[in-house]
């Protein structure tokens, strides 16, 4: 993958919480590139949610510096930076702020102050791209958790932001609303160039990504493709993460002898693989 | 079955009255609310008595909604009305039965000020049953909306009114969880002596009130994340339509109070 220009830079950045004795975050330092999909992962505790209120100015940093957009957070461009990243909650609930879809993904448009006639098309526009456009009027309360979280991805989507954070955003969903909210931010991601930032601790989210970055203890535990990342299995269960399904059978399939290509890391691939295996020979 | 509780006000249909802009039906009750007491013979009650039969017949709202609203003041009526029929001693003497006076008086300020209660009743369900509580909200907004210069905070009001609103329905339903799970652990409810029920819904209201909390510091966040600061320089995507219907009913509306105010005695 050709690396293209860094979009957010992360400098020597250090965070600690009010009264809490140890630092949240210490030494953080990375890039995160335009137009890639970043997985943060680790367990509770290790810093990744935190690392994504700071990166939209919900916290300050202690010590370091973040730059979005070439722009470096600070007190007076809060809200410029705020401009360039959407963030989708875990609370599916928690951040539905308008009593009907349309309302709530005008929201922060009108946060904007945008012209109504604007207003109007960016809302049915985004509730389009992420096929929410039949719901316009409906309640937050008749729709299930998966199409809520489409909601809050086409009203950030609605805000044009060059950067869209998903902290925990499938977490509270079942496996179908995790689909459905994966593969609508997939799409997205190939329709715009678009950077996508996903905090996890699901690994078959992880798996997705072009990249990913392992938190623990809030440093930067290891960083690397997610092939590279799920070849150190041992190491990740010891940090609480679990590697995919379809890299522990493909890797006890190894072990049985059967000569696999690599860790595979989507089922569809595994099963593509041991069907065409006859043929290959 | 909770959520009909609170939202089985509004009865969703197609009607002049509906279609209105929820300003000017705001208006028109308040009006209506003010020019009720003008009211003082039997010429002016009919008049009122009209104007309320038209606007509910052009709001096609089912009778037996109206009637719900009315139950719960029927004895409030009924009561008042008892009072004038003993208490008022003026005027003749229509009826005479052991010490049991009912004088002409009586009778008429009874049934008057028992028909004012019927008007108001009817006339304010009418904006509920027709209107959407967010309806309501935008209306009540714009037309504070001068009280901006005193100070008084319209947009958050409005705001908190709206975002309440859209968590009733979140938190009924937390409720019914929350009650559920507390039965699984032998809480009772719906059986016992009152007080021991009274108590039982303590384990229910503190979890309510934990999440409510939660839910509040999270939506914060999240409004803030997606550019929330205050009403300041904020646009508005909900738009009210002033259309001829709303002049043409606000015009009776005036006619009605000039009437008014030239047939009362």
């Amino acid at each position: 993958m050709i690396m293209k220009k860094p979009i957010v830079e992360i400098k020597d950045v250090a965070f600690r919480y009010d009264h809490q004795p140890s630092r949240a975050l210490e030494n953080i330092h990375m890039n995160i590139y335009e137009g890639e999909w970043l997985a943060i992962v680790g367990h509770n505790g290790s810093g990744k949610s935190t690392l994504a209120k700071l990166l939209n100015g919900l916290q300050f940093a202690e010590e370091g510096s973040i730059s979005v957009c070439g722009l470096e957070i600070s007190e007076e461009n809060l809200w410029t930076v705020r401009k360039q990243i959407g963030m989708v909650f875990q609370n599916p609930d928690n951040q539905f702020v308008g009593t009907t879809v349309q309302d709530d993904v005008a929201f922060g448009l009108e946060n904007n102050g945008l012209a109504r006639e604007i207003m109007v098309d960016r809302v049915h526009n985004s509730l389009k791209k992420v096929k929410m456009e039949e719901f316009l009027n409906q309640e937050p309360h008749h729709l299930s958790g998966g199409q809520k979280q489409r909601v809050a991805i086409a009203g950030v989507l609605a805000l044009q932001p060059a950067i869209i954070i998903l902290d925990e955003a499938t977490s509270m969903l079942d496996p179908v609303g995790r689909i459905e909210v994966l593969e609508t931010v997939r799409k997205l991601k190939e329709e715009n160039v678009m950077t996508v930032i996903s905090i996890t601790h699901d690994l078959d989210e992880a798996a997705r990504a072009d990249r990913i970055i392992v938190m623990n203890k809030g440093k930067v535990y290891r960083e690397g493709t997610p092939e590279e990342i799920f070849q150190m299995d041992k190491e990740l269960l010891e940090l609480g993460l679990d590697i995919p399904f379809s890299v522990k059978v493909s890797k006890l399939l190894r072990e049985k002898g059967i000569p696999l290509i690599k860790h595979h890391l989507s089922e569809s691939e595994l099963v593509t693989e041991l069907w065409t295996s006859h043929y290959n020979k | 079955m909770m959520e009909k509780m609170i939202f089985g006000r509004y009865v969703p249909m197609d009607s002049v009255i509906h279609r209105m802009d929820p300003r000017s039906k705001l208006l028109l009750v308040f009006l209506f609310v003010c020019i009720v007491f003008l009211a003082n013979n039997l010429l002016t009650y009919i008049l009122l008595g009209l104007f309320t039969l038209l606007m509910l017949g052009m709001s096609k709202i089912p009778f037996r909604f109206l009637y719900a609203g009315l139950k719960p003041v029927v004895f409030l009526v009924i009561f008042t009305l008892i009072l004038h029929l003993f208490l008022t001693k003026e005027g003749e003497l229509l009826f005479k039965l052991g010490w049991i006076e009912i004088y002409e008086e009586g009778l008429r300020q009874g049934i008057f000020i028992s028909l004012r209660f019927f008007y108001l009743i009817l006339m304010t369900s009418l904006l509920t049953l027709t209107t959407t509580p967010i309806e309501i909200t935008d209306g009540l907004e714009t037309l504070l909306n001068p009280m901006k210069k005193i100070k008084f905070p319209v947009h958050e009001m409005a705001l908190m009114m709206s975002i309440s609103l859209r968590f009733i329905p979140t938190l009924m339903q937390e409720t019914d969880k929350i009650m559920k799970a507390q039965m699984a652990r032998g809480v009772e409810f719906s059986s016992g002596p009152i007080k021991d029920r009274l108590k039982a819904i303590v384990p229910l209201l503190i979890p309510l009130f934990v999440s409510s909390f939660k839910r509040a510091e999270e939506l914060a966040i999240a409004m803030e994340a997606r550019g929330y600061r205050g009403g300041e320089g904020r646009t508005k995507y909900r738009q009210l339509v002033w259309t001829y219907i709303d002049t043409i009913i606000l015009t009776f509306m005036a006619i009605l109070t000039i009437l008014l105010i030239l047939f009362r005695t």
